[in-house]
């Protein structure tokens, strides 16, 4: 039995509950049907989630197969197995399962930060060899006064930078600028709810 | 001065309804140059020609929060390059680090491959959470971006400071990397750090500039007079003290 939804049906399902809970912003009679819907949607979340584990689950025991940097993998599948029988005893807030989070994954991704630390130092420095352009050398130009405006630098301040034209491009360019960019941001993202709504972007397949 | 939210909603929707249906003879009218998409069409063609693979990252963020629609970007932009390069020797990858963004990343990829036919090509994997936390997820995708010939990496999503690590593996490899998240901190790093930056709004007009339809087309266009409207109404609310008229 071929239980799969066509798309015509799925994409009216998804448009009507997308609708509802848009209209519900104006009609706050629809506000206890909206909360359903997201109360829903946020267990589907949660399933897909776990779809989301069996998937990596799935690569690596493909690569333990075939042998394909097996090791990185076993160790990978043994964790995932380990952590996810101890979440599951004793919850998330458990003894062990916070020991795992705090001494294993909090490490591990502390360290990723301080790689991407020097990756990013490197890129500023290499970002007029890629991009040879007006807005790259704004770049630089920020990046250094902002340096230079951070405090006193091996022991001499410029007060210039520390207290005028520091300031002035934290208060005012940075913050202006951020909420251009953010006005843009929102507006993308209301226009891409708007598509889905009208059924033009389907992000489920068409 | 404060405008509701369903009346932006309403404008937006009238924008996009009115751009769509007058420009249907003339869909490329008025769509300024991004470089970014430029380049990213020209390195699908010379990928799918050379055998080398394409890597679509659909970043971390949640269906449920206002950055779904930043994975919503990415998973155009993975229908157009699947529906280009999915009959090549190396099919293009997705990663993501949301399990409801992989199966519609799963879902956009398999109906990519109906359309060409070629569904008995497809596999599950070709679409892969690598992580469910952002480091974990950047973590995950790094041997994928450095082990399977990757030409180019189009990280189009939410992402915020592990973009870094996902663009500084691409560079290593050779490849073109295109990078564009709704989050500011994943701007700011795509900008120093990715080949192009699609920057603020840029990241929303995927679907208008990889040729999608023409409901795209008209989204980008609404975007645009709605950027204009905003722009007018700041000016106007800051001059508004000046006459004493607020």
């Amino acid at each position: 039995m071929n239980l799969r939804l066509r798309t015509p049906v799925s994409a009216a399902v998804a448009i009507a509950l997308g609708f509802i809970v848009l209209t519900s912003l104006v009609l706050p009679g629809l506000a206890a049907l909206r909360n359903q819907i997201l109360n829903w949607a946020m267990l589907l979340t949660a399933i897909a989630l776990l779809l989301g584990l069996e998937n990596l689950f799935q690569v690596h025991l493909q690569k333990v197969r075939t042998g394909d940097k097996a090791t990185f993998s076993l160790i990978l599948l043994v964790a995932m197995i380990a952590t996810f029988i101890v979440t599951l005893w004793e919850g998330s807030q458990g003894q062990l399962a916070n020991w795992i989070f705090s001494n294993i994954q909090l490490p591990v991704e502390t360290s990723l930060m301080a790689v991407l630390a020097i990756s990013l130092t490197l890129a500023a420095a290499r970002i007029m060899q890629q991009r040879k352009d007006r807005m790259s050398l704004v770049f630089l130009v920020t990046l250094f006064v902002l340096l230079l405006s951070a405090g006193p630098l091996f022991g001499i301040e410029f007060p210039m930078f520390t207290k005028t034209i520091g300031p002035y491009v934290n208060n005012f360019l940075s913050v202006g600028a951020l909420r251009g960019l953010l006005i843009g941001v929102s507006l993308g993202t209301l226009a891409t709810g708007l598509r889905i709504l009208l059924g033009s972007d389907r992000p489920y397949g068409s | 001065m404060n405008l509701p939210a369903p009346l932006w909603i309403g404008l937006c929707l009238a924008l996009i309804l009115i751009f769509t249906f007058w420009d249907r003879d003339n869909p490329r009218r008025a769509l300024r140059s991004i470089p970014a998409f430029r380049q990213l069409r020209r390195t699908i063609e010379l990928s799918v020609e050379d055998g080398s693979r394409l890597q679509i990252s659909l970043g971390g963020g949640t269906i449920l929060g206002p950055e779904a629609a930043a994975a919503f970007a990415g998973l155009t932009l993975l229908r157009q390059v699947a529906e280009i390069a999915a009959d090549s020797d190396q099919p293009p990858l997705a990663t993501t680090g949301d399990g409801a963004i992989l199966l519609l990343a799963q879902d956009t990829l398999r109906t990519s491959y109906r359309r060409l036919n070629i569904s008995d090509h497809y596999q599950g994997t070709f679409a892969q959470t690598t992580g469910l936390t952002p480091f974990s997820y950047a973590g995950g995708a790094l041997p994928l971006i450095l082990d399977h010939n990757i030409s180019a990496s189009a990280l189009v999503g939410s992402f915020s400071e592990e973009a870094g690590l996902l663009t500084a593996a691409t560079q290593r490899t050779g490849g073109f990397s295109l990078g564009g998240s709704n989050n500011l901190t994943g701007q700011a790093i795509y900008f120093a750090s990715s080949d192009q930056p699609l920057i603020g709004e840029e990241l929303f007009a995927t679907g208008a500039y990889m040729a999608a339809d023409p409901t795209h087309l008209a989204s980008a266009r609404a975007q645009d007079v709605l950027r204009w409207v905003v722009i007018l109404l700041l000016v106007v609310t800051s001059l508004l003290p000046l006459f004493a008229l607020q």
